[in-house]
C-alpha cells in the first residue's frame, strides 16, 4: 500500500498525472511595474486596459475558494500599484485563501508595513538580486536596492515576522549566496533563491546573466549544503544530474500539473514562466471560468500525458533531471523533448547551436515601457560676457 | 507481537489520542488528499484514501490503535499507518488531545 511515508518517486509519478486544482497558483495582478528589471519574466512595465477588474478578480478568488486552493502567490508587475490591492489580499484571506506575495518594496511605507503586519496568513517576499547595490540595481535598476531594504527595514519594524527574500540566481550574485543568507538572517527571514529563465525580457539577457557550467555546480553544492532553509520553489531541479543527492523538493516540472499562472487579462498559462500563446490554456473570463480551464484545457490535458524523454533517452541522469525546465527549453529554440539550455551535462550548449532562428519564439504581451531615444546631448554653453 | 516489536516513539503514536489541528485543511484528490496548515504552510500528500479516512476518524477520544481497529484497518498494515501519522504528526497537522483537568483552588 502507499501511505504519506512512501517514496518521493511513487508521488511525483502520480502528480504527473495532475490534481483536481492546483497546487501552487501564481497570479500576476498587474503588468504595471514601477521598476523595469532586464529579466522581468512578464516583460512588466505599463498597465494592460484588459486588466481584470476588481468584481472579476473576486470572482476568481470565489472559484478559487470553492476549488480548495489554500494559497496563492501573487505577483505582477508590481502587484502593490493596484488600487485594490488591499481589498483583493483581504478578501482571499477571507476566503481562506492564504497569501503570498511578491513585490520590489517601493509601496511597503511605515503604515502599510503595519497594515500588513496585522493580517494573518500572509507572507511578503521581497525581491532582491544583489546584496549590494552596485550588483542588484545592474538588474533591478537604480535605487531598487535602497528601496528593498528600506520596505525590510519597515516590515521588522512593524513586527511583520518572518518575510521572505527572494533571488533571481545570476552569473553576478552566485559568489554572494552566503551573504544572502546572512542577509535574510539578520532580518529574521528567510531566504528564497530561484532558477533565471530565459522567459519575458529574460530572453535578451538571459545569455549575458545565466550562471556558467561552474557555477551551476556551485548553487548544487550550497543547496545540498543549505538547502533545507531555504526555499527554491523547487527550481533547481535540472542540477539534480550532479549528484547521488536530490535536492529538497518535488524535483518534477509542475507546469499544468500542479502548478499554472493567471495574468493580469485573466489569461491562464501552464507556468509563470511561459507567458506565451503555445502555453495559453485559456482565460477565466471564458465560460467556465478556471476551473474548467484547469479540468479540461486540451493544453493542460497534454501536459499530463506521460512526457518523451526525446534526445535525452539515452542518458543516464533523466530519471534524477527530468530533461529539465520546459520554459527554458522554449525560448532558447530547444525542442521541448530536448536537453534543458542550462543541461549539466553540457548537451544544452549544442543543441542551442542547432537551434536556429525560426525556432526561437519571438516574446509575446511584452508590457515594458517604450524605449526612450535619448536626445542628443547639447554642449554646454555658458553664457555670459567675454 | 508487531507492537511489543516497535519502538517508544511508534508504541507512543499508536496509544495516542490525536486531532487534526482546526489551522488544517484537508483537499481530496485522486491519490488520497492533500492536507494544508495554514498556521505554518506546510502542504503533506495523504497518499491513500485509507489514510484519509483514518485521519478524518480522529476525534481524540480514542487512541490511534483504537481509530484504525474501528477503520477496519487490517494490523498487517498498521506500520505504514504509524508512519504516515508520525509524519503528520511531526509537521503539527496532527497534535495529542490533552485533557484539560479543572483544578479548583481550595
Amino acid at each position: 500500500m502507499s501511505t504519506a511515508s512512501n517514496t518521493k518517486s511513487h508521488l511525483v509519478e502520480q502528480l504527473k498525472e495532475g490534481l483536481d486544482a492546483p497546487i501552487c497558483l501564481t497570479w500576476e495582478l498587474t503588468y504595471a511595474c514601477n521598476l523595469e528589471c532586464v529579466h522581468c519574466l512578464s516583460s512588466s512595465g505599463r498597465r494592460d486596459p484588459r486588466e481584470l477588474t476588481t468584481d472579476e478578480a473576486k470572482a476568481v478568488l470565489d472559484e478559487l475558494h470553492d476549488l480548495q486552493v489554500f494559497y496563492i502567490n501573487i505577483g505582477g508587475g508590481e502587484p502593490m500599484i493596484r488600487r485594490d490591492f488591499f481589498e483583493l489580499l483581504e478578501y482571499s484571506i477571507d476566503r481562506g485563501i492564504g497569501v503570498k506575495f511578491s513585490t520590489n518594496g517601493a509601496f511597503i511605507d511605515a503604515a502599510k508595513a503595519e497594515r500588513l503586519a496585522a493580517m494573518n496568513y500572509l507572507d511578503i517576499q521581497i525581491s532582491l538580486d544583489g546584496t549590494d547595490a552596485v550588483t542588484n540595481d545592474a538588474v533591478r535598476g537604480e535605487g531598487s536596492y535602497d528601496t528593498a531594504i528600506q520596505a525590510m527595514n519597515h516590515l521588522r519594524d512593524a513586527g511583520f515576522g518572518e518575510f521572505k527574500i527572494s533571488v533571481v540566481v545570476t552569473r553576478h550574485n552566485v559568489d554572494q549566496l552566503d551573504e544572502f543568507k546572512a542577509l535574510a538572517d539578520s532580518f529574521g527571514a528567510q531566504l528564497r533563491i530561484t532558477r533565471l529563465r530565459p522567459s519575458g525580457r529574460g530572453a535578451e539577457s538571459w545569455h549575458e546573466l545565466h550562471p556558467t557550467q561552474a557555477q551551476q555546480r556551485q548553487i548544487y553544492d550550497w543547496l545540498v549544503a543549505h538547502g533545507d532553509n531555504v526555499l527554491t520553489g523547487d527550481s533547481f531541479f535540472h542540477l539534480n544530474a550532479l549528484g547521488e543527492e536530490p535536492l529538497p523538493g518535488l524535483n518534477m516540472c509542475g507546469a499544468g500539473r500542479v502548478v499554472c499562472l493567471i495574468d493580469p487579462i485573466g489569461d491562464v498559462y501552464a507556468c509563470p514562466f511561459v507567458i506565451h500563446d503555445e502555453f495559453k490554456a485559456g482565460s477565466v473570463r471564458d465560460e467556465g471560468g478556471f476551473a474548467h480551464v484547469w479540468k479540461h484545457s486540451e493544453l493542460f490535458a497534454e501536459l499530463r500525458e506521460p512526457q518523451s524523454a526525446g534526445a535525452c533517452a539515452s542518458c543516464g541522469s533523466y530519471d534524477a533531471c527530468q530533461g529539465g525546465c520546459m520554459a527554458a527549453k522554449f525560448f532558447v529554440g530547444i525542442p521541448l523533448d530536448g536537453p534543458d539550455p542550462e543541461c549539466v551535462g553540457g548537451y544544452g550548449e549544442a543543441a542551442m547551436l542547432e537551434a536556429s532562428a525560426d525556432t526561437t519564439p519571438r516574446p509575446m504581451m511584452d508590457h515594458s515601457k517604450p524605449v526612450r531615444v535619448a536626445k542628443p546631448e547639447r554642449v554646454p554653453v555658458t553664457i555670459g560676457r567675454r | 507481537m508487531r507492537r511489543l516489536l516497535t519502538s517508544d516513539h511508534q508504541r507512543t503514536v499508536l496509544d495516542s489520542r490525536l486531532v487534526l489541528d482546526p489551522q488544517v485543511a484537508l483537499r481530496p484528490e485522486p491519490f488520497g488528499a492533500l492536507a494544508y496548515h495554514y498556521g505554518n504552510r506546510k502542504l503533506i500528500f495523504l497518499k491513500h484514501p485509507d489514510v484519509v479516512r483514518v485521519v478524518q476518524h480522529l476525534d481524540g477520544a480514542h487512541t490511534l490503535a483504537e481509530t484504525l481497529t474501528a477503520c477496519d484497518v487490517d494490523e498487517t498494515r498498521w506500520p505504514s499507518f504509524e508512519r504516515a501519522l508520525t509524519a503528520l504528526t511531526e509537521s503539527e497537522m496532527l497534535h495529542e488531545h490533552r485533557i484539560e483537568h479543572q483544578v479548583t483552588p481550595g
